[in-house]
């Protein structure tokens, strides 16, 4: 991993002293945004996006409601396909393949780009069966022993195995919410995806389910490559690396997150980050 | 689960114990290059200031990242607060020991004006007092952060003591001013490190037991 920090040895000393503290590494873009546009309509709710996401790293992207967070964050794994009147033009590129080319397999393309929604939404089946849902109807496991070591192994990366490892028969929508929302999580993680997108996956949590969530992020990026939208600032604050704040569909700053929050560059950034917004 | 400021935090705090370590170790030998009239420790002294500013810029900018990035409360918010001021009374600790290592290059040029026996006594009593704020920081001793604040008076009554020894001398034989006075100025500098010393010590107060002990006579710490 580089670092866009600037460091002085003192080797005397034993010594290094480095100009910024908590400095955003830089790692290869998983996806690369290019004039990403998307349209509902005549509506334009994203507008010519140019923007990275860097690998194991977590990106926020911050703005006032409807700035076209979600809209976004829905292009990159081609969501928004599923909504009808949506036009999407500019290229997304995963691992350098453009994911809006004719021969892309959108199947595939949501398996290794995996989402977390708002509303934590369990199947109404049980623990088990919400975790190894993926795995049955991609067929991606062969024997009952595999999907047993599968399901617990993205329970535990989820954070959630000692809770629920003795009762993951009873149904999922006896889970808290927070339980339910890590769930979630798991059942995205059991089909090892490589990026996972979080739509405001905390928002409908308590302040203790949200930083269990957190954390879970920053265990999470050492092996994955996470893109979270939130309207809480604080929260972007708190876990991302880099950060993109959004206004009207059009990207006004991309920043490492200590330096959007401690010196934007854009005024209109500072007036958001400041709540000065409006 | 770890809270994830928390190891920024525990960043933060080893980054101020090395700072420590550095104004200490600057401090110890600017001193002893005015009692051992060597001129190799005062250039170390003058050329490792460098280390110790680049370094209060780093946890300046940690400090503000802590502020804008996580919304701190309590105990937490207190340890950044007293941080950044710890951070600046340190500075200026490394700042004295470069005062005492210039002095030290000038007096080396005049014969000894007497033999150094309070001077030292005020330099242990300084160095000890700058060691165990920084101790008192690291296992949050309220008890001994007391005992450095006692010391204080200690050291301005020694002071005091080596101000009128050294007048008399320079009153006596005027071929003494010179070096006299730059050992009046040593011993101000270490009263000075004193005092940063207790300013560090009354924020271990504010730390943990999140009261504002500065300004207080000491009967009422």
């Amino acid at each position: 991993m580089n670092s866009t920090t600037a460091t002085k040895e003192f080797p005397l000393l034993k010594v290094t002293v480095s100009d910024r503290a908590r400095a955003a590494p830089v790692t290869e873009p998983k996806i690369a945004l290019e004039a990403l546009t998307v349209r509902y309509g005549r509506r334009v709710a994203v507008d010519a996006v140019t923007m990275p996401v860097y690998r194991n790293l977590i990106t926020a992207i911050i703005g006032p409601s409807g700035c076209g967070k979600s809209s976004l964050l829905r292009a990159l794994n081609r969501m928004n396909d599923t909504i009808a009147g949506v036009q999407t033009s500019g290229r997304v590129l995963l691992d350098g393949q453009d994911i809006y080319t004719p021969e892309c397999d959108v199947i595939a393309l949501r398996r290794r780009v995996g989402m977390v929604f708002q509303q934590p939404n369990p199947f109404p089946k049980s623990i088990y069966d919400n975790v190894a849902f993926g795995l049955r109807i991609n067929g991606l496991v062969h024997s009952r022993a595999e999907l047993d070591e599968r399901v617990e192994r993205a329970l535990r990366q989820a954070a959630l195995w000692d809770e629920v490892k003795d009762r993951l028969d009873r149904s999922a929508l006896q889970l808290s919410g927070g339980e339910q929302q890590r769930l979630c999580i798991a059942r995205a993680l059991a089909v090892e995806p490589e990026v996972l997108l979080m739509d405001e996956p905390a928002s409908a949590l308590d302040p203790i389910s949200t930083a269990k969530i957190e954390e879970l992020m920053f265990a999470l990026k050492q092996q994955y490559t996470i893109v979270i939208v939130t309207h809480n600032m604080q929260q972007a604050a708190r876990v991302s690396d880099f950060t993109a704040f959004l206004l009207s569909g059009v990207l006004v700053e991309f920043s490492s997150t200590p330096q959007l929050f401690t010196n934007p560059a854009d005024p209109r950034t500072e007036a958001y980050i400041t709540g000065r917004f409006g | 689960m770890e809270r994830h400021f928390e190891r920024d935090l525990a960043e933060l705090q080893q980054r101020v114990l090395w700072m420590g370590s550095l104004v200490e170790r600057a401090v110890h030998q600017a001193v002893r290059a005015v009692f051992e009239g060597d001129e190799n420790l005062a250039r170390q002294v003058l050329s490792e200031e460098t280390a110790v500013n680049e370094m209060q810029m780093e946890i300046d900018e940690r400090v503000l990242q802590m502020l804008a990035l996580y919304q701190l409360m309590a105990a937490d918010l207190r340890m950044v607060l007293a941080i950044s001021r710890i951070n600046a009374d340190l500075e200026r600790i490394g700042d004295q020991a470069v005062n005492i290592a210039e002095s030290a290059q000038r007096i080396l040029r005049h014969p000894r004006v007497k033999p150094y026996v309070d001077l030292p006594r005020m330099s242990e009593l300084a160095e000890s007092m700058v060691r165990d704020s920084l101790n008192a920081l690291i296992h949050k001793d309220v008890e001994m952060a007391r005992a450095v604040l006692q010391r204080d008076d200690q050291l301005d009554r020694l002071r005091d003591q080596i101000f009128r020894e050294l007048l008399t001398y320079m009153m006596e034989n005027s071929a003494v001013v010179f070096p006299a006075f730059e050992l009046i100025l040593v011993a101000k500098n270490l009263e000075r490190i004193g005092d940063h010393a207790t300013n560090i010590a009354e924020d271990v107060f504010y730390i943990v037991a999140g009261r504002d002990v500065r300004h207080q006579a000491l009967d009422r710490r």
